[in-house]
């Protein structure tokens, strides 16, 4: 008899909480959510000069005006470095979410660069368990200046084709900590087809790490240091640090920095800053990212 | 015979009677659009979820905000970030009463209007809403309701800056269409 009062009283219970309970869906129980990822680490593709782990999405293409002025120390006569400028044009497209490629040309060594992006590792918000986003980056740049005027220039030296020519690989490791903070760290590796001389080492192997810091919903906080490891490169030759603001204004990101590199693509930052900072040689300069949406992918309907 | 297998229907008779009341769907569809001279933004989310009590009338719609699908990855990117902060307040609910419909209608083919009565929780805000909508039952007894209603950012403490209000309408219509099925 027990057995059977129990389950008349619980009968008569949940028949009561059925009416009573005003939260229907909390009794359907949570169902297994489809993947969510996170989004908006950073507000771009770069931190500054380095990517970021962010992807331009999928159809959107992103033209990219970056302009970095002469050095800050150039004082009044140079009006502090914002008589002189070297500019990066470049085009990036969203080939998928996880795939972006992309073309500049600088003034910096009249080079043009091309490099493909590709996310192998999204961090997960929910319904699955991934903590970072993996990237990686390979990229290439050629310089198109005069035989002479090429940095390893030596009348001897014959003028390859493909001394111009250098690569980077970069491993970009990143995770979005919270709303506000975003941290990645990036080993990788810049090959140098030709060099100016025995003491530069065609493999040069670096580790950055860049952050951001949100302020507002629509300014950020970003910084980002190339570490060179010590003996590959000539000791006139320094390390990347760049500080600088993200501002978003719709379609548009201006990013506004001090950095002590000049160029704009993977060789010239990593293996050929000259700038000191505690020389006062550092750069003002602004990224502009304008995004427009070529493709619309389809949805898969449900 | 004893007292328990005399009894036992009797205890399961209201339960089965409660729950096939019930209509469910994790498939609902929610779309909005702003419309100004300017631009046009659309979204869309086909997995809300919403439970509908025939029998007292209670309704209820819970929703992902991430799960908005926009045209534009970066609008998609901004309705996250910087409006709805998706992080923060990850979920809009509404929780409330539908009336104007029983049990006789539900049981005939026909469309039928009725009102709608609760409080919208989005981006962390409650505000009280009261709208129309229709119910529709087919020949083969499928539940169709929708309905269409303005929502005012504003209203749930969503603040757009000066630069893009020209871009944001200040009340954002809101297309709902359900189509249940059976508990």
């Amino acid at each position: 008899m027990r057995p059977f009062l129990l389950f008349a009283l619980a009968s008569v219970a949940m028949i009561h909480s059925a009416h009573a309970q005003d939260d229907l869906i909390g009794q359907l129980g949570e169902e297994k959510s489809a993947p969510v990822y996170s989004t908006a680490a950073f507000k771009t593709t770069r931190v500054i000069n380095g990517h970021s782990l962010e992807n331009t999405g999928h159809g959107v293409l992103d033209f990219r005006i970056n302009h970095r002025f002469g050095f800050i120390n150039g004082g009044a006569q140079e009006f502090f470095g914002l008589d002189g400028a070297t500019v990066r044009l470049g085009f990036d497209y969203g080939v998928t979410d996880r795939l972006m490629v992309g073309i500049g040309r600088s003034g910096f060594q009249k080079t043009v660069d091309g490099f493909a992006k590709y996310r192998f590792l999204q961090q997960c918000d929910a319904g699955c368990s991934m903590p970072v986003t993996l990237a990686v980056v390979a990229a290439s740049s050629m310089t198109t200046l005069p035989a002479n005027q090429v940095p390893w220039y030596s009348e001897d030296r014959m003028d390859y084709f493909t001394n111009r020519i250098s690569y980077a690989f970069t491993v970009i490791v990143g995770r979005k900590f919270s709303d506000k903070f975003s941290f990645q760290l990036n080993p990788g590796v810049v090959h140098r087809n030709l060099v100016a001389s025995s003491a530069d080492a065609n493999d040069v192997i670096h580790i950055s790490g860049a952050g951001r810091m949100k302020l507002t919903k629509r300014i950020a906080l970003n910084a980002e240091y190339f570490y060179v490891l010590r003996g590959q490169l000539p000791e006139h030759y320094k390390n990347s640090l760049s500080v600088g603001f993200d501002l978003e204004t719709g379609g548009h990101v201006f990013q506004l920095h001090f950095t002590n590199s000049t160029g704009m693509f993977e060789r010239a930052y990593i293996t050929e800053t000259v700038g000191d900072w505690s020389n006062g040689d550092i750069h003002f300069g602004f990224n502009i990212s304008r995004v427009f949406t070529v493709h619309t992918p389809k949805r898969p309907k449900s | 015979m004893n007292l328990r297998t005399k009894f036992l229907p009797l205890f399961l008779i209201p339960l089965a009677l409660t729950a096939q009341d019930r209509y469910m769907t994790r498939t609902g569809h929610v779309e909005f659009h702003s419309s100004t001279p300017l631009e046009d933004i659309d979204a869309e989310n086909d997995k809300v979820t919403s439970v509908w009590d025939a029998a007292s009338g209670a309704l209820e719609f819970s929703m992902l905000i991430k799960a908005f699908a926009f045209e534009k990855a970066l609008m998609q990117e901004h309705f996250n970030e910087d409006y709805m902060e998706s992080t923060t307040f990850p979920k809009a609910t509404f929780k409330g009463k539908l009336s104007g419909i029983g049990a006789d209608e539900l049981a005939k083919a026909g469309t039928y209007i009725v009102s709608v009565e609760g409080t919208i929780t989005l981006h962390g805000v409650e505000k009280s809403v009261k709208t129309e909508g229709t119910v529709t039952v087919d020949a083969h007894g499928a539940i169709q309701a929708t309905s269409t209603f303005p929502i005012r950012p504003e209203d749930h403490g969503i603040r757009i800056p000066g630069l893009v209000r020209t871009k944001i309408a200040e009340a954002i219509e809101v297309k709902v269409r359900m189509d249940y099925r059976k508990m």
